[in-house]
């Protein structure tokens, strides 16, 4: 082997560890500016009409709601999946109340005893419009939720334009939802 | 004497111990000053002395319960018990980055004390190298995460810990763990010290050897306690999930296993020298790198650390320092290696040549499959997951060589092997293995698993008759044969104990893939049939722990009609931190595992129905009897008096009367 090779496959490794450090750099840029998060959850709904369904009330919070109220809204609505079990959803509630002064938040709770998930909806106050109960989470499967919280914008007409699937807070609203309802 | 002040104090000390001990050998190795040299033990083992203060002063603080530490007021609590406060405290980021560098310290003091017989100015070198990096990760630890930080006003009692981590096992899994991670540094060391030299020769492989050795041990435990502990706390019934955490410890392992292996033919016959040093580099690099991608939270992971990004970014900037330098030196000065004579395809350094293909090719895999979806989405936007299917189909194609090679390799002499008479050698072995593929196809099912199965067995019985046959049985008298079992080197014997493992592990994946399992909603008193096994809900009851109120279930196992054991599984409801545990139950008979989970209850009273997970495990606890045979193997052949005594004693004058 003449030594012109030699040099060029022992400089191999350092060329491949610098690729893929500059790699990492750019993630964790990404991620302190928040413009790559690595635990993102892409689903596949968004873009596409909500799913049918029709879901009972909680105790003292009205009567739930269907998809055709969705659809039927005339002002973008903010769906947001919770359950008082989750840990994460307790911490988004002052964030959700602080939003609710925008615009409308449509709770569904998902996968909770509709005592609970009522007492914990009213405990500080409610951020909700309205409130249904997806008891066994059969609704949460349609839409594509893969767990609590998370959230979805939905136009007027029923057309999901947004999801998230972390914890809300003002600056994912100011952020990631005004923007998309500056476009409507 | 032992408070957070001091911890802290001793740290900094450490870390200032470090950075001479960075910088002072290896100017008197450039300047050729033996004095400045021999500095290096003394402050090796004086730093490690300052880290041992200061990580006993962490552990006390947890004991005495100092919430003014946020580090304590954060992952402890007055009533946890005394175990946990004290294995806690590796149980975070803090601590266990603190861990660490105590670990690096002990590698550090341990080559000061048993590097006797290497020269002066290499094990300067060496010491050299871990004291850098040592220093960097100190300041990490000290500046990002400093476990001793205060709170104030300190809380009255701390936050707890979570109840997944209140586990024995999990307890002792880090340090082996990282010790096994850390370990692979003394390798990299020597790999940099030779490197600053200019020089590899067959003494400095067999230096190396016994710390690649000794790291690859831990690592294989580590590895095989934490599938261990995933598979009975999780309750999943899975081992491995190929979860980036994971891989991460098995990509080191996989080239540390080819380090073992390539060392050896460095020792031998002075070849794969260049390759041999690149390994050492490679592994201590994916282990560091390992580490660093879990703590930034770039890999998406079940074993979530806090993530912080500007943590991240301090880690990436030292990596880039120990890795980036290290592979530089490597581009600029490997070329300039001489390598050794040309080796015959067929003969041990041959196989062992093969064997490195193999495992890096491996390697190549796990890499890739775990770094393609952060790239991916960074480069492409797209969130995708790399799964079991992936890891699966491309692994194991590659690992059916391997076993191949694994059996013939130890069979075949150095230099040049008479293909004839290798056969004949291995004959037996074959005529085994055969009867095993007839089992395999008797007791798995599919393709992959019976060829699996059988090559295990391959291994298994070629280690076997390549030990009987070095001492002479079949032409030899009983005497004879004893005697030349004591002469037969260790490292032969650790060698064949290791394989054997290896076999082992790969008998009980083969198994693991016929494992069944059913998820069943019965009342109290049904009972469902799985595999051949009624399993009998017998009992439900409540009961309350010291922190959690825990739902027991009895559940007997009747083989036609005959009790095999009764399986009392639980699920805790720890109220404080709002989480559920479940308690597997597992019977075993080291063939196979029994496994029962009790879920959740549906309905109230007389009418109330309980979904159960039932698993039947086939060699389940071979996987990880096979692991920790493979390290008492590797530490067998540590114990070789070739590794301890000898040869190194004449290279060290040589190299002080240069100097």
């Amino acid at each position: 082997m003449n030594s012109t090779r030699r040099g060029l496959l022992t400089a191999l490794p350092i060329v491949g560890a610098g690729v893929l450090g500059v790699g990492f750099w750019k993630m964790l840029q990404g991620m302190e500016s928040g413009g790559f998060d690595p635990r993102a959850v892409k689903n596949p709904n968004v873009g596409r009409p909500i799913p049918q369904f029709a879901m009972p009330g909680l105790p003292g919070l009205g009567d739930g709601f269907t998809d055709k109220e969705l659809r039927a809204e005339t002002r973008p609505v903010l769906v947001n999946f919770f359950a008082s079990w989750c840990i994460p959803c307790v911490q988004e509630m002052p964030g959700l109340r602080s939003i609710s002064r925008n615009m409308p938040i449509w709770g569904i709770a998902y996968e909770d005893k509709p005592e609970n998930a009522s007492a914990f909806v009213q405990r500080d106050g409610t951020p909700y419009a309205r409130v249904a109960s997806d008891r066994h989470g059969r609704v949460a499967i349609d839409w594509g939720v893969t767990g609590v919280p998370e959230s979805f914008l939905v136009a007027p007409g029923g057309r999901i334009l947004w999801h998230g699937s972390a914890a809300l807070d003002p600056q994912i609203y100011e952020a990631e939802i005004r923007p998309r309802l500056a476009g409507l | 004497m032992f408070g957070p002040e001091q911890g802290h104090f001793a740290l900094a000390l450490a870390c200032v111990l470090a950075l001479i001990q960075f910088v002072v050998p290896l100017w008197g190795a450039h300047k050729r000053n033996a004095r400045l040299v021999a500095l290096a033990p003394f402050l090796a083992v004086s730093q490690l002395l300052a880290l041992a203060i200061s990580f006993f002063s962490l552990i006390m603080c947890a004991v005495h319960d100092d919430f003014s530490v946020q580090n304590v007021a954060a992952n402890s609590a007055a009533s946890k018990p005394l175990l946990y406060k004290i294995t806690g405290v590796w149980g975070n980021h803090e601590g266990s980055v603190l861990l660490w560098t105590l670990i690096l310290g002990v590698c550090g003091a341990a080559v000061a004390a048993f590097g006797r017989n290497l020269p002066d100015i290499l094990r300067g070198r060496v010491l050299a190298v871990l004291g850098g990096v040592s220093a960097g990760f100190q300041l990490f630890c000290l500046l990002t995460s400093n476990p001793f930080d205060r709170v104030f006003p300190a809380p009255m009692d701390g936050q707890g810990m979570n109840p997944l981590l209140q586990d024995p096992g999990l307890a002792f899994h880090p340090p082996i763990l990282y010790t096994g991670y850390v370990g692979f540094a003394v390798p990299f060391a020597f790999a940099v010290a030779a490197l600053l030299e200019g020089r590899v020769d067959a003494a400095w492989g067999r230096w190396v050897r016994p710390w690649a050795v000794a790291a690859w041990c831990f690592l294989t435990c580590g590895i095989a306690l934490g599938s261990w502990w995933s598979y009975y706390v999780l309750g999943w019934g899975g081992y491995w999930f190929w979860d980036p955490v994971e891989n991460a410890s098995l990509i080191p392992w996989l080239t540390g296993t080819a380090l073992v292996h390539s060392a050896i033919v460095v020792e031998k016959r002075e070849g794969l020298k260049i390759w041999t040093v690149l390994l050492a580099i490679a592994t201590f690099s994916f282990s560091l790198s390992g580490t660093f991608l879990v703590r930034s939270g770039i890999l998406n992971s079940v074993h979530a650390f806090a993530n912080d990004p500007a943590r991240g970014v301090f880690i990436l900037g030292l990596l880039a320092l120990v890795i980036g330098g290290s592979l530089a030196l490597f581009a600029w000065r490997a070329p300039s290696l001489t390598s050794g004579g040309l080796f015959s395809p067929v003969s041990r350094e041959g196989s062992l040549v093969l064997n490195n293909i193999l495992l890096c090719s491996i390697c190549a895999v796990v890499v890739t499959g775990t770094m393609y979806p952060p790239f991916m989405q960074l480069l492409a936007g797209r969130t995708i997951s790399v799964g079991k299917p992936f890891f699966d189909a491309a692994t194991i194609p590659l690992t059916i060589p391997l076993l191949l090679a694994m059996g013939v390799g130890t069979a075949l002499p150095w230099k040049r092997a008479q293909l004839a008479r290798t056969f004949s050698h291995l004959f037996v072995a074959a005529i085994i293995a055969a009867v095993g593929l007839v089992l395999c196809f008797w007791k798995f099912s599919g393709a992959l698993p019976i060829a699996c199965g059988a090559l295990a067995i391959w291994v298994m019985a070629a280690s076997v008759t390549d030990i009987l046959r070095r001492v002479g049985l079949g032409h030899s008298s009983m005497s004879e044969m004893l005697a030349r079992s004591r002469n037969l080197p260790r490292s032969s014997w650790g060698a064949a104990l290791a394989h054997i493992g290896a076999g082992i592990t790969v008998l009980g994946l083969c198994g693991m893939s016929g494992a069944q399992h059913a998820i069943v909603e019965i009342h109290v008193g049904e009972t469902r049939s799985l595999a051949g096994d009624d399993w009998t809900l017998l009992n439900v009851h409540d009961y309350a722990g010291p922190n959690y109120r825990a739902m027991q279930a009895d559940i007997a196992i009747r083989h036609n009609g005959r009790l095999i054991t009764t399986l009392h599984p639980e699920k805790r409801d720890f109220t404080t931190q709002n989480q559920t545990t479940t308690e597997v139950a597992i019977h075993t008979n080291f063939i196979t595992d029994l496994y029962g989970v009790v879920g959740d209850r549906h309905g109230t009273g007389a009418d109330a129905t309980y979904v159960l997970r039932l698993h039947r495990n086939p060699l389940a606890p071979w996987m990880w009897l096979g692991g920790l045979v493979m390290a008492i193997g590797g530490a067998f052949s540590l114990s070789d008096r070739r590794l301890r005594v000898g040869a190194p004693k004449r290279a060290a004058t040589r190299n002080m009367a240069q100097a």
